[in-house]
């Protein structure tokens, strides 16, 4: 079965990043939502994120992702997603690859932050991640088994605008996305939204675990606006999601995200939780490998 | 599954040029150049900022929350002591020393990202003044010559 040796390599690559040097993290509780922070220089964050999915006349499934997001300079980082999911009473597939790139094109901040987004990715018809809703993505077109959809085969190119800003601890994200299937499918768009803030500003003067300034909580909305002949939020889903990350000292972040369906192309529910861990100086240890200086 | 194979060699070398690309980045910022480059960035900062005071000048414990935050987030780049480290310059240095606090919060905030510091604008305005109040307890040390020797080579 294919998807052994894949799971088998997300699994090694997480022991990976247990046992090198953690910094702690900073992170925002978004899940669908970018912000404008990129990955410190040389640090690398293996991330995992599971989403538990309702469907209307069909199977529920879990589909999951692994992140490895590397900063490779203070204005670029660079991430690559492996995706799988498995569906309920029917298989579990392998659904293929992401490759993200953010750039900040700005040397100081702002009241609003850009950054730029290109994403290349190639998936199957099987990908259930809802990393994002774009065009018409809706709930019925999970009903097909996987059996049908792992025949389809999508290589797509994905621009993002992420614009953030910050106002007395609050983060205000907003994301307007446009994709584009390298075949001949008309260019589809669709937005994310995200408001957070951390439960305290201040940082306490002892090591604390269960500390509120560890915690941070916010919400996110995002969905589909439709493609080029049809823009709009017509035959669109879309979806609100509470979100909560726990930053431990011990360099973890646990995030959790219920996010409900806003209307009847939307699923019902879809639960998200991810694991992540930053390991410093990743690209140092890579470059001494090879006999650079850092 | 070829395309495929040819886009996963792709990938791969672009990250395979972005390695080096960190390294040389924060290369460029270290102690190769003279001091006045290495902290010129601080006299960019707007008259306005320059003059910022820290609202947590009084606050007893500032100091020890800021020498935490330091260790989790500045340590891996400018030394435990805060002397320099292999990526970032001494923090003990008169020309940081004798900066304002709002100088620094205004650095801290917009980082140097071309010559790789990120913008540290990602943690509360109350944690990086207790940052500012941290780095600004640690002083010049008082051996003559050894602040601004210690710029990392």
């Amino acid at each position: 079965m294919k998807i052994v040796p894949s799971l088998a390599f997300l699994f090694a690559s997480s022991l990976f990043g247990v046992f090198l040097s953690a910094a702690v993290a900073q992170e925002r509780p978004y899940v669908v939502t970018y912000d404008h922070y990129l990955e410190e220089p040389g640090n690398l964050e293996v991330e995992y994120f599971s989403t538990f999915g309702t469907q209307h006349n069909g199977n529920d499934f879990h589909s999951y992702w692994m992140e490895f997001e590397y900063g490779a300079t203070a204005w670029w980082t660079t991430e690559f997603y492996l995706d799988g999911q498995t569906t309920f009473h029917d298989s579990t597939v392998f659904s293929g690859f992401k490759w993200e790139n953010r750039f900040r094109p700005l040397k100081h901040e702002h009241w609003i932050n850009p950054i730029l987004y290109v994403e290349y990715e190639d998936v199957n018809g099987t990908d259930k991640t809802l990393k994002e809703v774009i065009g018409h993505d809706v709930e019925s077109d999970f009903l097909e088994s996987n059996a049908e959809t792992r025949r389809e085969h999508e290589r797509e190119l994905e621009f993002k605008l992420i614009l953030s800003s910050n106002f007395k601890g609050w983060n205000v994200s907003e994301n307007i996305i446009a994709a584009k299937n390298l075949s001949n499918v008309p260019w589809e768009f669709g937005y994310a939204l995200g408001v957070s803030r951390p439960l305290r500003l201040k940082a306490s003067a002892t090591r604390c675990t269960f500390c509120r300034q560890n915690f941070s909580a916010g919400i996110e909305m995002y969905g589909g606006l439709g493609d080029r002949y049809s823009f709009g939020l017509k035959d669109t889903a879309h979806y609100l999601a509470p979100v909560a990350a726990w930053n431990l000292p011990s360099g973890w972040t646990l995030r959790l995200s219920p996010g409900f369906g806003l209307n009847d192309n939307s699923h019902r529910l879809l639960l998200r939780w991810g694991l992540s861990r930053e390991i410093t100086g990743f690209g140092g240890m890579v470059s001494r490998m090879f006999g650079g200086r850092s | 599954m070829k395309a495929t194979l040819s886009t996963l060699a792709v990938c791969a070398g672009l990250l395979a040029i972005s390695l080096p690309l960190a390294s040389q980045e924060k290369g460029s910022k270290v102690g190769i150049k003279p001091n006045a480059d290495v902290y010129a960035e601080l006299a960019k900062a707007p008259e306005k900022a320059r003059n910022r005071l820290n609202p947590l000048e009084n606050d007893s414990e500032a100091v020890a929350a800021g020498r935490l935050l330091f260790e989790d987030h500045c340590a891996e780049c400018h030394g435990d002591k805060a002397e320099g480290g292999k990526k970032g310059p001494n923090l003990r240095a008169p020309e940081v020393q004798n900066s304002t606090p709002g100088t620094l919060f205004w650095l801290l905030t917009n980082g140097v990202v071309r010559k790789g510091m990120p913008v540290w604008s990602k943690l509360p305005e109350p944690q990086r003044w207790q940052l500012i109040r941290y780095l600004k307890s640690l002083g010049v040390p008082q051996e003559p010559g050894s602040a601004s020797s210690q710029i990392p080579r």
